[in-house]
């Protein structure tokens, strides 16, 4: 993965900059100490690192908004962050560039149970915007795994997903507007708490476009009502085949269950050694969670059970009580800590239709094979998001490269198969490369030229997403 | 008029268009400025492409008629949770309704409040821009955050920005039962409190609505259920119990009366061969009963739990609304007697943004000029 050589005449203006960053912001929200900047210098993708020139942590969209008025003036890029938990590389630095961190920008502004809103400024970690409604009984559905530390800035960026969004939708479903600044400082509001856009939906363009049109400063968040209850069945099979026929005949049996989780036996095997949950070593596990009243939950699981009765199952597991809920979460919960256990891991996040999963999954295993490096599914299965962890040493050389390599043709596989290269992660500079084999030409170039509507000089975040070949040729042909 | 009948076809008329293009679907909702420009129609694109029940997926031409579209679903008991609107009755039209038409105008329904609007279940689009370049954006699988979400920009974009040939939607199982909560003489201040209660409860409403003159004229709040016959029995007791405080709730199980309301709500029936203008109003709910006591004369449907109001105004009433709508936030948008001003005004860098999108998108400004407000 290559990033574009630092500006040496960005580098030269540092100190300028530094100062005029000083004339505008409290003195402690202006980093430049290099020792200080290495902090910065990755997020979850920690394959790759780079300290950046400078961090800026603004304390209001006011600061936000002149910290980038400098930035744009001086023509120096800027890498907006959350807090940093991007598994694509989001958030990594070039050397010439600032990190505009949004971590200081944490308040709830507005709570209103009434209209099910609640407006927070954008650094608020996902987690905590549930927290700040759930003594009403209220919470923000999507549900990344990171949501304990991933703030929602994040979020938006990426148009993060989780677990649950098979029935509620991803962050861009339940995004109401946001307080955004562009490049050059100008602060604009799109939606609110009334519904859908007038003109244009600029809100749902700048959801998932991973901090490459504008900071996000504030956002009007979507709640929902708790369920009364959840619990899900565990269900084992020997063949993909067969789990995938069974979530295909649950969906058509006009169920909805809230989540769908798909094991492979590898995934299995080694969550079982970490956790010990007694799952069934089988070939095939599925998690399938269902919401309601205590009456309306059993009568769902009594179908899917009979559902999956023919099926053959090798176990089935329908769950009783909370103590039973957990003690089938337990497993899939500890999925990816138990492959830490064992090895390095990279974690994919490909998409395919549902019907293409045995396929998929047939042909993942050849590749692993082929590669040498074993491969654990682990993934969302109602909406056809996998993550295929593909485990390497790092200390091996050469492994990584081969391990990047697989991860690339699996993700080509998804894209063949009539998926994409990424649910819910984003492109950031980890997927940058393979856009090429999802999109033509015409596709990305009409992309970029949304880029330049609202950051001209491509200034923010330029080095992601776009192949760099790709949008250097686009900025040269503008120019 | 144009009617191309493949995607190269329509790219190559539109690549060698002298003037303005007037965009059709079916042409049943002629909602802003009436484009003077040779009409192209979508109609010959026509087709359900590809339909996976078990995936909840189904791709379509986007001159496909809708119903060709909801006949489909029907025979694997699924549906187009978001429940497009039909317009004609509201504003007088003939033709067809297409699945591009929806998109194009992101139509959705009742069900809206609690699954999301037509631009929520499109997950991957075709279309032609101005110049005649045939665009990919999406796919057909339900999460997808690679490259930019043009998806969402081009579902309500009338038109303006490029001309749909292909979407992908992802749709749910219909429900097995219904059942709709009835409370006749509540006020709408009384309503909208009911249908919030509604909306804030575990109980999973899938449409909150109030009409000031429903049946006999008089005033009428709705509240729909749906899911398994149980279920829905056992939350529509729930709600009779929460909502005792604000007013008395008759349940309502009959499948075909059920229907008919919340059809009557989705098309606003109570407007229908009545003269005046008629407005569109998204606003935050508790605002909308005091946004329309300020206004003489209108009568009011609130959908979507009073987030959204329907207004049936005298001619001169225009702008009291957008004063009105200005003062307490949201938009407005004049469906019926609209012409040119038909849209909210935007703010002036949100309309400059737009304006900028467009001009790439459709850079001789040939693709619906100005139905949107602005001319490209």
């Amino acid at each position: 993965m290559e990033m574009p050589a630092p500006d040496p005449t960005v580098l030269a203006r540092k100190d300028a900059l530094i100062a005029r960053f000083k004339e505008v912001l409290p003195k402690d929200a202006v980093i430049s100490d290099p020792v200080e900047t290495r902090a910065y210098e990755c997020d979850a993708l920690t394959a790759y690192k780079c300290p950046p020139l400078a961090v800026v942590l603004p304390s209001s969209t006011q600061e936000v908004a002149a910290a980038l008025r400098i930035c744009h003036e001086m023509q120096v890029p800027v890498v907006p962050r959350g807090a940093g938990t991007s598994l694509a590389g989001g958030a990594l630095p070039s050397g010439d560039s600032v990190i505009l961190g949004v971590a200081r920008l944490t308040e709830v502004l507005e709570t209103d149970f009434d209209n099910r809103f609640v407006r927070v400024q954008a650094g608020r970690t996902n987690l905590s915007v549930t927290q700040a409604v759930e003594e009403e009984g209220f919470f923000y559905a999507p549900d990344p795994s990171s949501q304990l530390a991933c703030a929602i800035a994040g979020n938006i960026a990426m148009n993060s997903g989780g677990a649950h969004c098979l029935k509620y939708g991803v962050t861009t479903n339940n995004l109401l507007g946001v307080t955004m600044v562009l490049m050059d400082g100008t602060v604009i509001e799109l939606g609110g708490p009334h519904l859908d856009a007038e003109g244009l939906d600029l809100l749902g363009l700048v959801c998932g476009s991973e901090g490459q049109l504008g900071v996000v400063t504030e956002a009007t968040l979507r709640i929902l009502h708790k369920p009364e209850g959840a619990r899900p069945v565990l269900i084992g099979f020997d063949s993909n085949e067969v789990a995938g026929q069974c979530v295909s005949d649950i969906i058509k049996a006009g169920i909805l269950p809230v989540a769908i989780e798909f094991m492979d036996r590898p995934c299995i095997r080694a969550t079982e050694a970490f956790a010990g949950a007694g799952y069934p070593d089988c070939e095939a596990l599925l998690i399938v969670e269902v919401e309601g009243s205590d009456a309306e939950i059993d009568a769902q699981l009594e179908t899917i059970s009979r559902i999956a009765q023919q099926h053959d199952p090798v176990e089935l597991r329908q769950s009783a009580s909370e103590e039973e809920s957990a003690r089938i979460w337990l497993g899939r919960k500890s999925a990816f800590g138990a492959m830490g256990q064992i090895n390095d891991y990279m974690c994919l996040d490909g998409t395919i239709p549902v019907s293409q999963l045995p396929f998929v999954l047939r042909r993942i295993g050849e590749m692993s094979a082929d590669y040498g490096l074993e491969v654990a599914n682990v993934f969302h299965a109602g909406d056809g998001n996998m993550h295929p962890l593909i485990l390497f040493n790092a200390n091996t050389p050469g492994e990584l490269e081969r391990c990047e390599a697989l991860g690339a043709d699996i993700l080509k596989l998804c894209v063949e198969a009539g998926g994409c290269l990424t649910g819910e992660h984003g492109v950031g500079v980890e997927k940058r490369d393979l856009m090429s084999d999802q999109y033509a030409p015409a596709d990305l170039e009409i992309q970029m030229a949304v880029k330049d509507v609202f950051d001209p000089a491509w200034l923010l975040n330029p080095a992601k997403v776009f192949p760099l070949d790709i949008s250097r040729a686009h900025r040269d042909r503008a120019a | 008029m144009l009617t191309p009948s493949t995607e190269d076809d329509l790219a190559r008329m539109v690549a060698g268009a002298e003037g303005p293009l007037r965009i059709l679907g079916g042409g049943t909702r002629p909602v802003g400025a009436v484009v003077n420009g040779t009409p192209l129609s979508t109609r010959g694109l026509a087709g359900v492409e590809l339909y996976e029940p078990g995936a909840l997926t189904l791709v379509a031409k986007a001159g496909t008629p809708l119903a060709d579209v909801e006949t489909a679903l029907a025979a694997e008991g699924q549906r187009l949770a978001f429940e497009p609107m039909d317009h004609r009755g509201l504003l007088g039209t003939q033709g067809t309704p297409t699945i591009g038409g929806v998109v194009a105008a992101n139509i959705s329904g009742p069900r809206r409040i609690q699954v999301g609007a037509a631009r929520d279940f499109l997950l991957g689009v075709r279309f032609v821009d101005g110049r005649g370049q045939v665009i990919r954006n999406g796919g057909r699988v339900m999460k997808n955050v690679t490259g930019y979400d043009l998806v969402k920009l081009m579902a309500g974009s009338h038109g303006t920005l490029g001309v749909l040939t292909e979407v992908a939607l992802k749709v749910l199982p219909d429900a097995q039962a219904a059942a709709t909560l009835r409370c006749r003489g509540l006020d709408d201040a009384q309503a909208v409190q009911a249908l919030c209660r509604a909306l804030a409860s575990p109980y999973e409403v899938s449409g909150a609505a109030h009409l000031q003159k429903g049946a006999g004229d008089r005033p009428e709040t709705l509240i729909r259920l749906e899911g398994f016959p149980d279920s829905v029995a056992y939350r529509a007791e729930a709600l009779q119990k929460a909502l005792g405080g604000v007013g008395v709730f008759e349940v309502e199980t009959d499948p075909d009366a059920t229907r008919a309301a919340w059809d009557g709500v989705r098309d606003v029936g109570p407007f229908h061969g009545r003269g005046g203008d008629v407005w569109r109003l998204s606003v935050k709910p508790t605002d909308a009963p005091g946004l329309v006591a300020r206004l003489d004369g209108v009568e009011a449907l609130y959908d979507w739990g009073g987030g959204l109001v329907w207004l049936l105004a005298p001619e001169d009433r225009g702008p009291a609304i957008r004063q009105a709508v200005s003062d307490t936030g949201g938009h407005a948008t004049q469906v019926r007697g609209g012409g040119a001003g038909a849209f909210q005004p935007l703010a002036p860098a949100v309309a400059a943004l737009q304006d900028a999108l467009r001009h790439k998108f459709d850079p001789r400004g040939i693709l619906n000029p100005g139905r949107m407000g602005r001319a490209a």
